[in-house]
C-alpha cells in the first residue's frame, strides 16, 4: 500500500486516474481506518485529501456556506455563523461518534462512505444541501442525495473527488432539525432519523418543506408528500398527524436486532413529528 | 520495506521516524518510540484508550495513520506531568481512586484535559457527555466524574 498527501485536487485526481488498483480517499479515516483493520478494503493507494488546499475551510460567501471536504465536524459546531444559519445539519454533524471521533470525521465522508444510518446526510437532504465534486472532468455541482446509491455504493466514479458541501443562503423565518433513536444516549448507530427543514412567512404558515428520513431504507428517503402536507399549514395537531402517517409509510426498513420494521415505521412517524415542531420553533413560528 | 520518513512535533520535542504506509500512529507511538501511555483497547475508535491530541484537536490514535503525523503536533499522556509534578487531573484522580486496573486511564486523562480546556468548568452532564469517548470497565465512571470535577476546581483556582 501506498500513502500519498497531495497540495492540490489537480494532483489528486491525477494521482487516483494514475493508479491502476483499488485507491481510497482518506479524509477523517473513521470510516475507511475501520474498514481498512477489519480487511473489509484494501487499497492499493490511499489518497489523504487533508493537505489540499481550501479544504480544510468554512466560507461564508453571497451563496451562502461552502464547507470544505476535510472539515472535521467539531469546528462546524464550533462555528457561530453556520450554527445559527444551518442548526439541524450542524446538530447532525456533531451527533457522530465521540468528542474524539468528532476531531477527525467530516460530512463529506459521512456522504460518501453511504451507509444508510449516516446521521448527517438526512440533515443535508433536507436542507437541501449540495456537493461540489470535482474529478477528471472538472467540476459538477449536485443534491446530496444523489451520491449515495445503496449501502457502502455511490455515484462517484474514479477520480471524483467531493470537494465541498454547499448550503444555501438562509431566508428570515427558516429552520431545521435533526432527530435520532438509539438505544443508548451517545455513540451508537441511528436506528430510525428525521431531519426537516422549513420555511415561514411573516404569520407563521409554512411555505416551503423537505422533511428525510435515514436509516429505513438503503439511502435516505425524501418525502415529497410530507412537504405538501406542511406547506400552508401553521403545524397543528392534524398536519402533524398526517406528517407522521406519511413518513411512516414512506419507509421501507430491514428488520433486524437494532428494531424491527413495524418500530421504524412508527418512530419514523414520531421523530418527523417531532423535528418538524423543532424545526418551527426555530424559524420562529408559535 | 524502508517506510515513510515523517517528522512531526510531539510533547513538544522534534521527532523523526519512518513507518509503513498502513501503520496507525498508536502503533507508531508504542512499538517504534517507546511512548506505551496510549493503550490499545478495540483499535475501532470505540474505546478511547489511545486518545491523543493532533493539531489541538482529541482524537483516536488508533484511527489516525502514522504518516498523518507529518508537520504536525501530538500530544500524549506522556506530556502531561511537567517532570515529576504531576498535571492536576493526573493527581485528583489518584486522590479520588479514580483508577482500577489503568488501562483506559491515560486515555481518560487526555480527554479529560481536553475538555477543561475548552469548558474551564463542565457541570457533571458536560463531563459524562464529554467522556463518553473514553470507556472504563473498572470504576463506573463515578470517581472519574468527581476526579475532573475536583481537578477543575483546582484549575479555575490557579
Ligand atoms: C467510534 C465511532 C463512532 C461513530 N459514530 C457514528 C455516528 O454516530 N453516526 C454516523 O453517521 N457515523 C458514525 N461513525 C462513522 C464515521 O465516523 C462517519 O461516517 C464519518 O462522518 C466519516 O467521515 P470521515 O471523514 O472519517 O471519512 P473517511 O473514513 O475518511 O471516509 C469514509 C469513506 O468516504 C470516502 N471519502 C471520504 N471523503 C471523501 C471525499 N471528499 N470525496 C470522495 N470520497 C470520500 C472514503 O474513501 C471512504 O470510503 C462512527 C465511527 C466511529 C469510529
Amino acid at each position: 500500500m501506498r500513502y500519498l498527501r497531495p497540495l492540490s485536487m489537480e494532483d489528486a485526481i491525477g494521482m487516483i486516474t494514475n493508479s491502476a488498483g483499488t485507491v481510497a480517499v482518506l479524509a477523517g479515516g473513521s470510516d475507511l481506518l475501520v474498514r481498512m483493520k477489519g480487511g473489509f478494503v484494501e487499497p492499493d493507494l490511499i489518497v489523504d485529501i487533508k493537505a489540499i488546499e481550501g479544504l480544510s475551510e468554512i466560507r461564508e460567501t453571497a451563496e451562502g456556506f461552502s464547507i470544505g471536504a476535510a472539515v472535521p465536524c467539531a469546528v462546524l459546531g464550533e462555528h457561530a455563523a453556520l450554527r445559527k444559519a444551518w442548526p439541524g445539519v450542524v446538530e447532525a454533524a456533531n451527533l457522530i461518534g465521540s468528542k474524539q471521533v468528532q476531531g477527525r470525521c467530516t460530512i463529506a465522508g459521512n456522504l460518501c462512505n453511504a451507509s444508510p444510518a449516516a446521521d448527517s446526510v438526512p440533515a443535508l437532504v433536507a436542507a437541501g444541501a449540495k456537493a461540489l465534486v470535482a474529478g477528471p472532468k472538472g467540476n459538477r455541482t449536485v443534491p446530496v442525495e444523489a451520491i449515495p446509491t445503496g449501502p457502502g455504493k455511490t455515484s462517484l466514479a474514479k477520480g471524483e473527488i467531493v470537494r465541498e458541501i454547499l448550503l444555501e443562503k438562509r431566508p428570515p423565518r427558516a429552520g431545521d432539525a435533526y432527530l435520532r433513536f438509539i438505544p443508548r444516549t451517545e455513540m451508537d448507530i441511528a436506528v430510525v432519523s428525521a431531519g426537516v427543514n422549513l420555511t415561514l412567512d411573516a404569520k407563521g404558515a409554512v411555505t416551503s418543506a423537505r422533511v428525510a428520513l435515514g436509516a429505513v431504507a438503503p439511502t435516505v428517503v425524501l418525502v415529497e408528500e410530507a412537504a405538501g402536507i406542511l406547506v400552508g399549514s401553521r403545524l397543528d395537531d392534524a398536519t402533524l398527524e398526517k406528517l407522521a402517517k406519511a413518513c411512516s409509510d414512506a419507509c421501507r426498513p430491514i428488520d433486524d436486532k437494532r428494531g424491527t420494521i413495524a418500530f421504524r415505521r412508527k418512530v419514523a412517524g414520531v421523530l418527523a413529528r417531532r423535528a418538524a415542531a423543532a424545526a418551527y420553533a426555530r424559524a420562529g413560528g408559535k | 520495506m524502508a517506510g515513510l520518513a515523517v517528522s512531526t512535533t510531539i510533547n513538544g520535542d522534534s521527532v523523526e521516524y519512518l513507518c509503513q504506509p498502513d501503520e496507525t500512529l498508536l502503533d507508531v507511538l508504542r512499538d517504534r518510540l517507546g511512548l506505551t501511555g496510549a493503550k490499545e483497547g478495540c483499535g475501532t475508535g470505540d474505546c478511547g484508550a489511545c486518545s491523543i491530541i493532533l493539531d489541538g484537536r482529541l482524537v483516536c490514535s488508533c484511527l489516525v495513520l502514522g504518516a498523518e503525523a507529518e508537520g504536525r503536533r501530538v500530544e500524549t499522556i506522556e506530556g502531561m506531568a511537567d517532570g515529576d509534578v504531576l498535571h492536576p487531573l493526573q493527581q485528583k484522580f489518584i486522590e479520588h481512586a479514580a483508577l482500577q486496573c489503568g488501562i483506559c486511564t491515560p486515555g481518560f486523562l487526555i480527554a479529560a484535559k481536553d475538555l477543561l480546556a475548552r469548558n474551564p468548568d463542565p457541570t457533571e452532564e458536560e463531563i459524562r457527555f464529554g467522556l463518553a469517548g473514553n470507556l472504563c470497565r473498572c470504576t463506573g465512571y463515578d470517581k472519574i466524574v468527581r476526579a475532573v470535577q475536583d481537578a477543575a476546581s483546582v484549575m479555575r483556582a490557579a
